[in-house]
């Protein structure tokens, strides 16, 4: 179908073969590494090496690219709001004042503002590809069953599987439902007012609830009479056991969340990296 | 045969909390170990609570009184739990996609394994053995959504197979599949049935299409008690049938039309089991003495599809080179497999999708530039399930909706729904809360609300999907009613009898091509067209075969028009 905003794909790429739980702990690590560091020199090593992963996968362009323009969107607000709210940002974070250009009042481009809005964008632009390869490249179901073996309970587990599963189901039947409803005449383009827009909105949403109880009946009595939920624990169809390409991947990502904190402590001294004084 | 009882009722009654009244009363029923055993009953009629019973759904997730006793396997059902008894009983639900619960074939029949901690080596070995009983070892990796409708189905049995259950019971288990899947869904279940030896207990209104194999007893419920337990030719021998509001084979109407005397004796169970060779001249006669010229009716083409293409991304085309043209106040039927192109082609005429090539004309009208809601004044869509378009409380609020959207002032819009729900049979309703309503009534509500936007074309989409035969005769009686008030109809269905019986032509998508557009007396009787299309002949053309009428068309043809005839004659 076109309309699929994210889907796991089957490929055989090195990192498709990664355990669902060895992804889930990189992308944590990894992550961590960019949220703590405002060094531009350390999110950039990490913003190249997360495009060489999502290249590593194979993910096309085409499969994400609602994805790309959304976040696009996103970080460009971001850094038009952060401007205007605080453009002196930069200026209290390293202490000094390079002045570009005046523009009027106080909001003025200086060298130090650039720079922190350049690393605060690149930290989202590195996390991204991080969190499209996980959705794209991890079979739930095994996910579900790597989430298990850390200690979450199964329940919650399938649960997220289940959320998976269905999610394609109820995003074409909230499709359907809005169609035959915009025939009937409702208005969803941005010409209505918004209050109208709430309502309208309802038009979809509450057909959309009374199908989707109908289903999770049918899913929950199927669930029950295959013994669902019988014993505290059960075994997994699609379990993987970490092979030695996990270990590697793992140390990896957390000899770079290593990294990160060290350049920190050790190199800036603080979670800033200041090259203006 | 062993003569131990696998399943006995012994006066069970068993009433919903949420009920005034039982659903099920004082029934006594004993069920042998390898018997094949049919269940059915209309609507409400209580098939499916006995059902519920077995495979512990009830007291587990419905509750509800239950009294005297139910022993499945020589035990008291009521102290085992829904675990226990799913060690016994296997249930194959309706709904082939919502019990669906793995991302692959495979995963979905490990799902009791995995329940049962079973080591995952071995149940990967479990599931390829079971996987090749149901013909799906080629598919373990495959996910729900490249599967047809009867691969899902069986997944769904193999599924409950891993456990090696000693009774297999499937809730109406014919409901979503087209014609040629529900026949060889009959032929598995009687394979296994033959192969296991295990218990099989299918419940079912559609006695036709389950008859296509042998079945050792017949068991009809209605308002909850046991009306009827022999075997199929007593039961179809007898009025039973007609008596509780469900439909008898389409060849022994036939037979009765015909003069004959329906008796077991002539076997009439099943159409292979059938003796005709009494019956041949009585039935060969009828078909001569009726002569019916053909009847010449004017065209007026209203709606004109020319050359059309459509792909949703540029490699492959869903409609290839479609062109059809439909006349004023036809009542015709699209029809194909799953996947055929039958949805898109009708979100193509409602403009919620764009065709690529290809022009659309009303009267003369190019309908490109319209909207979606432009459109929805010549051409009205009605879903198929009725929740899906329902969301006021008020009928009067939800026929309205339409026009209020619209901006009309409430004087005509009164006016309007008054008229539209009078149309609709509603009126007598129109302050009922929607949720006190009837399935079918509901589907008026829905049908109304289209309506009132006084649209040339109405597009329904299976509108008796899961409807026994009196509540599929209602709706369709009723759209023959709004047929005759100007309305152009067009259904996309798998349902061959509703095709047969008030439709004058059937268009046939196959791979995004139209390849057959004819009566459907014509195309229920031809070979390749059935093929293409996973439709099956109708018993009908097997009757005639069978009595020795050569041209099979016009036997089914004179059978349709004989049935209109009667009905019309009832009427006045």
């Amino acid at each position: 179908m076109s309309n699929k905003l994210f889907s796991y794909n089957i490929l055989d790429t090195p990192i498709h073969r990664l355990s669902g739980l060895t992804k889930l702990i990189g992308f944590l690590l990894l992550t961590f590494a960019v949220m703590f560091s405002y060094d531009i020199r350390v999110i950039l090593a990490i913003t190249l090496f997360s495009f060489y992963v999502l290249k590593m996968a194979q993910i096309k362009y085409s499969q994400i690219r609602i994805m790309v323009i959304y976040v696009a969107v996103f970080i460009l607000i971001n850094m038009v709001l952060t401007y205007l709210f605080s453009p002196e940002e930069g200026v209290k974070i390293y202490g000094t004042r390079h002045e570009l250009v005046r523009i009027f009042g106080r909001y003025t481009i200086t060298l130090e503002q650039i720079l922190y809005q350049v690393t605060k964008a690149l930290k989202y632009v590195s996390v991204i590809p991080l969190g499209i390869i996980f959705l794209l490249t991890t079979n739930p179901s095994e996910f579900a069953s790597s989430l298990n073996r850390v200690g979450v309970n199964y329940k919650a587990a399938y649960a997220v599987s289940l959320t998976l599963r269905y999610f394609p189901d109820i995003q074409r039947e909230y499709i359907d439902i809005s169609l035959a409803q915009q025939a009937r005449g409702l208005d969803l383009s941005h010409k209505a007012k918004l209050v109208d827009r709430f309502k309208n909105a309802l038009v979809i949403i509450i057909p959309l609830i009374f199908s989707t109880m109908d289903r999770i009946e049918s899913i929950s009595n199927a669930m029950d009479l295959r013994g669902f939920g019988k014993y505290k624990t059960r075994t997994w169809y699609n379990s993987k056991k970490l092979a030695k390409e996990d270990f590697i991947a793992i140390l990896i990502s957390f000899l770079i969340f290593l990294l990160s904190i060290f350049v920190s402590i050790f190199i800036n001294k603080s979670r800033f990296y200041n090259p203006f004084i | 045969m062993n003569k131990k009882p696998i399943i006995e009722f012994k006066d069970f009654t068993f009433q919903y909390y949420s009920q005034a009244e039982p659903t099920l009363h004082n029934i006594n029923l004993k069920i042998y170990s390898g018997e094949k055993v049919l269940i059915i009953g209309p609507s409400g009629s209580g098939k499916s609570t006995l059902g519920h019973c077995l495979n512990g759904l009830i007291p587990f997730s419905y509750k509800g009184d239950i009294r005297g006793s139910l022993k499945i396997n020589g035990m008291e059902t009521r102290d085992l739990d829904i675990f226990k008894l799913s060690r016994f009983v296997g249930t194959v639900l309706q709904d082939s996609d919502g019990q669906f619960v793995g991302l692959t074939v495979g995963e979905d029949m490990a799902f009791t394994l995995e329940n049962d901690r079973v080591p995952t080596e071995q149940m990967k070995e479990r599931v390829k053995e079971v996987a090749k009983m149901v013909d799906m070892e080629n598919f373990l990796t495959s996910s729900p959504y490249d599967l047809s409708g009867g691969q899902k189905q069986r997944t769904a049995l193999g599924g409950v197979m891993v456990n090696d259950v000693d009774i297999l019971l499937f809730d109406e288990p014919l409901a979503n599949l087209d014609p040629a899947t529900g026949k060889t869904a009959i032929e598995i279940i009687d394979r296994i049935h033959r192969d296991s030896n295990k218990t099989i207990i299918i419940i079912e209104h559609r006695l036709e299409d389950v008859l296509h194999r042998h079945v050792d007893r017949v068991i009809l419920i209605n308002d909850g008690r046991i009306v009827a337990d022999m075997n199929p030719h007593e039961i179809i021998a007898s009025s039973l049938l007609n008596d509780n509001g469900l439909r008898e084979p389409l060849y022994t109407t036939a037979l009765k039309y015909a003069g004959v005397n329906v008796t077991k004796e002539i076997l009439p169970g099943h159409l292979y089991s059938l003796k005709t060779d009494d019956i041949k001249d009585q039935v060969k006669n009828w078909f001569k003495s009726i002569d019916k010229e053909e009847e010449i009716k004017e065209e007026k083409p209203l709606l004109k599809i020319e050359n059309l293409d459509f792909s949703y991304d540029s490699r492959r085309k869903v409609l290839r080179n479609i062109n059809i043209t439909i006349n004023e106040g036809e009542m015709l039927a699209i029809v194909g497999k799953n996947g055929a192109g039958k949805s898109t082609l009708s979100k193509i005429l409602c403009g919620f999708e764009k065709h690529t090539k290809g022009r659309i004309f009303y009267k003369d009208e190019d309908l490109k530039d319209k909207t979606i809601k432009e459109r929805a004044e010549i051409i009205g869509f009605v879903m198929q399930n009725p929740n899906q378009m329902i969301s006021k409380n008020l009928i009067y609020d939800e026929v309205a909706l339409g026009l209020r959207l619209r901006n009309m002032d409430e004087e005509e819009i009164k006016e309007r729904v008054n008229k539209a729900l009078k149309v609709c049979g509603l009126l007598p309703f129109i302050d009922w809360p929607i949720s006190a309503l009837s399935y079918g009534q509901k589907k008026r509500v829905t049908i109304a609300s289209i309506l009132v936007l006084d649209p040339k074309i109405l597009i329904l989409d299976e509108p008796t999907a899961g409807q026994d035969y009196r509540h599929y005769s209602e709706i369709m009686e009723f759209l023959k009613h709004l047929n005759s008030l100007g309305v152009t109809i067009i259904f996309i269905t798998h349902d061959m009898h509703l095709m047969l019986e008030y439709t004058t032509r059937a268009i046939v998508l196959a791979d995004g091509e139209i390849v057959a557009d004819d009566r459907p007396s014509k195309i229920l009787t031809d070979k390749k067209t059935i093929e293409a299309a996973n439709l099956k002949e109708t018993s009908l053309y097997n009757l005639a075969q069978m009595v020795g009428i050569e041209d099979e068309t016009k036997f089914v043809q004179t059978f349709i028009d004989y049935e209109r005839w009667l009905k019309s004659k009832d009427e006045q």
